[in-house]
């Protein structure tokens, strides 16, 4: 086990080095680059531009520039943006991470229970009318053109029902007599949401885990669990952030939604095909046979043999869910790293530009090695470098 | 052996029939059958019902514009309409109205309906191509050629589609084909090839793979006789899946306007988004509603469509 994470941990190491190799010759590749923005400019005199030339470094050949880079790049030096003069791109980068991290998370987390919850109601009652609509329904907002469906969702509830903000992170006039900055508010908020899932995930697990759902569980892990959001809420309160909080997750809402409705049909479908396999199984026809209730059959003998396969969808759909979260936080106007690429993209800000998409990638590659250990841990079948699990 | 009077009954059993056209006959009772096991999905069923309704749309636009329709004021790219005041709701004229520049909506839609067909297809099948040959020597040989195309998948899965095709595309601006290729080939290296790989090393156990190399079967053979054959369904399968893929990413950049395409679904919108049309949405409904629809109806029947083959690939889901 431990060698097969190593041996893993260096596949990434490696697999980063490429990506990150690849990401700068990209760049370099573009017509226009970095040199051209500088020394193109007539207003600078020739012994100006050499002097700006030496000291950008880009008089030396392509690959030890690739070197410095590479070596800027593990220290978290990844130049200065040009659209955002004279900010850092590491600070950008940093302050834009966890934007993105939250939304995808949530939204993520979000769309694969509902996908887990219909996947395995449409695969017992295989072939009747709520399978046939379950699938085509979401096969519809699966397929969905994203833009667009998010373009309708924010008219009819933003913009026609006012029920929810229109676009961006935060009220820009609630926010003008703040005493916090964004930042400060939005790191308590995840730290303490953090928590607050873990304390919840606590009580869960005492209370109500593996068969024993009895009445007195229900009471038990209900009192606590309300008791650990009104701690939740009431710190907020204590520490005056919780009109700010609030702010901040009411705008959160519609871009979740949009990501759960267009994402869920892709768990959906896999829980429905890997159930339909396991409800095939001898242990699940004992488990009727000895007079279970048809629930109980479904949610604690079928699906939890049937959750395998679509973890391991979570991770593959991660790389797609970063691509459409480009779209998604454009689309709400989202201050995460997929807007910031876009922006820097299309304003030809190449330090920026190159900084997100090779923190995107980091990003994925991380999420790719946590899944991988979460997927060793789940599974005791699985074998690893060839070995019986016994020995690894 | 030559002496002995061939036996009226070994007369009989000899098959008069050339050999294609046996193969043809078998080839075409296993499409029967496929279609048999296709028709009970229901959701196949209704994507292939969309996809023809499609079929016979984009098929009309040769003849509306040749026939019906002035191709001054129809055209889809240049045409304009100098009677009304654009964009126009619909009208006897336009059935779907026009869009901010005068074009007609309802011949812009059909005229791109069979681009999207091209597109879509087009870098289906060059992904698909890659992935079925890639993943088929890759299984076939194993050890560096497979971690090579394996490691290689893995990277190209790494990187973010969209957001990586608006940084080329905001840079070097893509036509339609070198679009379409390049969406293939990523797709082909990608994820494809790990699943394709999967399936045909299954294949390479199987013991008519041990029969045909000790028959001398050379690994050109093997692999185009055996190995590929038996990888094909579910190539097929994902390539309904894969143009799904292309069509919706050609629509989010031509949405961006990071696209060199002069006419397409997502250009529609794009051009309707341009002008500012999309800020009072439910006044110019016309400028986004059909083209929205018809990339989501597409896209979906497509993907239907592999959900109906998914039944017929994997013996698995069937439900005898």
């Amino acid at each position: 086990m431990r060698r097969y994470l190593l041996s893993r941990l260096g596949q990434v190491i490696l697999t980063l080095f490429i990506y990150i190799t690849i990401v700068y010759f990209l760049m370099q590749a573009m017509p226009g680059d970095i040199t051209q923005m500088y020394l193109a400019n007539p207003k600078i005199p020739q012994a100006a531009r050499e002097e700006l030339k030496k000291r950008l470094g880009l008089d030396q050949n392509i690959f030890m520039q690739y070197l410095s880079y590479v070596k800027n790049f593990l220290r978290g030096e990844m130049g200065v943006s040009f659209t955002r003069y004279p900010r850092p791109v590491w600070d950008i980068l940093m302050e834009r991470l966890p934007r993105t991290f939250v939304l995808f998370l949530t939204a993520h987390a979000l769309s694969f229970y509902v996908g887990y919850l219909w996947g395995r109601i449409i695969a017992w009652r295989r072939g009747g009318v709520v399978d046939y609509a379950a699938t085509v329904v979401g096969i519809t907002f699966w397929t969905a053109f994203y833009p667009l469906l998010s373009l309708i969702l924010i008219w009819i509830f933003a913009y026609s029902l006012k029920l929810l903000p229109l676009n961006q992170f935060i009220e820009p006039k609630l926010w003008q007599a703040a005493p916090f900055s964004t930042n400060a508010v939005f790191g308590r908020m995840v730290f303490g949401g953090g928590a607050l899932a873990i304390g919840l995930f606590l009580v869960f697990y005492l209370f109500l885990r593996g068969l024993r759902r009895t009445r007195r569980a229900l009471v038990y892990s209900g009192l606590s669990a309300s008791t650990l959001v009104l701690v939740a809420i009431g710190a907020a309160w204590r520490a005056g952030m919780l009109v700010y909080m609030w702010d901040i997750v009411s705008h959160m809402v519609l871009p979740v939604c949009t990501l759960t409705l267009i994402s869920f049909a892709g768990t959906m479908l896999l829980m429905r095909d890997s159930m339909l396999e396991t409800v095939q199984e001898d242990y699940v026809m004992a488990a009727r046979a000895k007079g279970l209730p048809d629930s109980i059959v479904r949610d604690r003998y079928a699906a939890r043999t049937a959750l395998l396969p679509t973890v391991t969808s979570l991770v593959l759909s991660l790389a797609s869910s970063m691509s459409g979260g480009l779209v998604t936080e454009t689309m709400f106007s989202w201050p995460g790293l997929g807007q910031l690429l876009f922006e820097s993209a299309l304003a030809n800000d190449y330090p920026l530009a190159t900084g997100a998409l090779a923190f995107t990638g980091v990003f994925l590659l991380v999420a790719h090695f946590v899944a991988d250990i979460l997927y060793a841990v789940l599974d005791p079948r699985i074998t690893y470098t060839g070995q019986p699990a016994a020995e690894g | 052996m030559r002496q002995l009077a061939p036996s009226p009954q070994a007369e009989a059993a000899v098959l008069r029939e050339p050999l294609w056209r046996i193969r043809w006959k078998l080839a075409l009772r296993g499409l029967a059958q496929n279609w048999a096991v296709f028709r009970e999905s229901r959701v196949g069923m209704l994507g292939v019902y969309i996809l023809a309704f499609f079929g016979i749309f984009g098929a009309l636009w040769p003849i509306m514009i040749n026939t019906v329709w002035d191709p001054a004021i129809y055209n889809p790219v240049l045409g304009f309409d100098p009677m009304l005041a654009h964009p126009s709701p619909p009208s006897p004229a336009h059935f779907l109205g026009t869009d901010p520049i005068g074009r007609d909506i309802l011949a812009q839609l059909m005229f791109s309906t069979s681009r999207e067909f091209l597109l879509g297809v087009l870098s289906a099948l060059v992904s698909v191509v890659i992935g079925t040959v890639v993943g088929a020597v890759a299984a076939y040989y194993g050890g560096f050629t497979d971690t090579f195309f394996m490691r290689t998948a893995d990277i190209i899965m790494l990187f973010p589609f969209i957001p990586l095709l608006v940084v080329v595309g905001s840079m070097v601006r893509l036509t339609f084909f070198p679009f379409a290729i390049v969406l293939g080939l990523l797709e082909g290296f990608g994820s494809i090839t790990i699943i394709l790989k999967a399936q045909a090393l299954s294949v390479n156990v199987r013991p008519y793979v041990d029969a045909a190399r000790v028959a001398g079967g050379s690994s050109f053979h093997i692999i185009r006789a055996h190995i590929i054959p038996n990888v094909l369904p579910l190539s097929f399968l994902y390539m309904m899946f894969n143009v799904t893929t292309a069509i919706l990413s050609e629509a989010t950049l031509s949405f961006f306007g990071v696209l060199n395409i002069d006419m397409s679904w997502g250009m529609m919108i794009h051009t309707a988004d341009v002008a500012g049309y999309l800020l009072d949405f439910g006044k110019y409904w016309w400028l986004w509603l059909p083209s929205g629809l018809a990339i989501t109806l597409f896209c979906a029947a497509f993907y239907m469509i592999g959900r109906g083959l998914d039944e017929v690939v994997n013996p698995r889901l069937r439900k005898r």
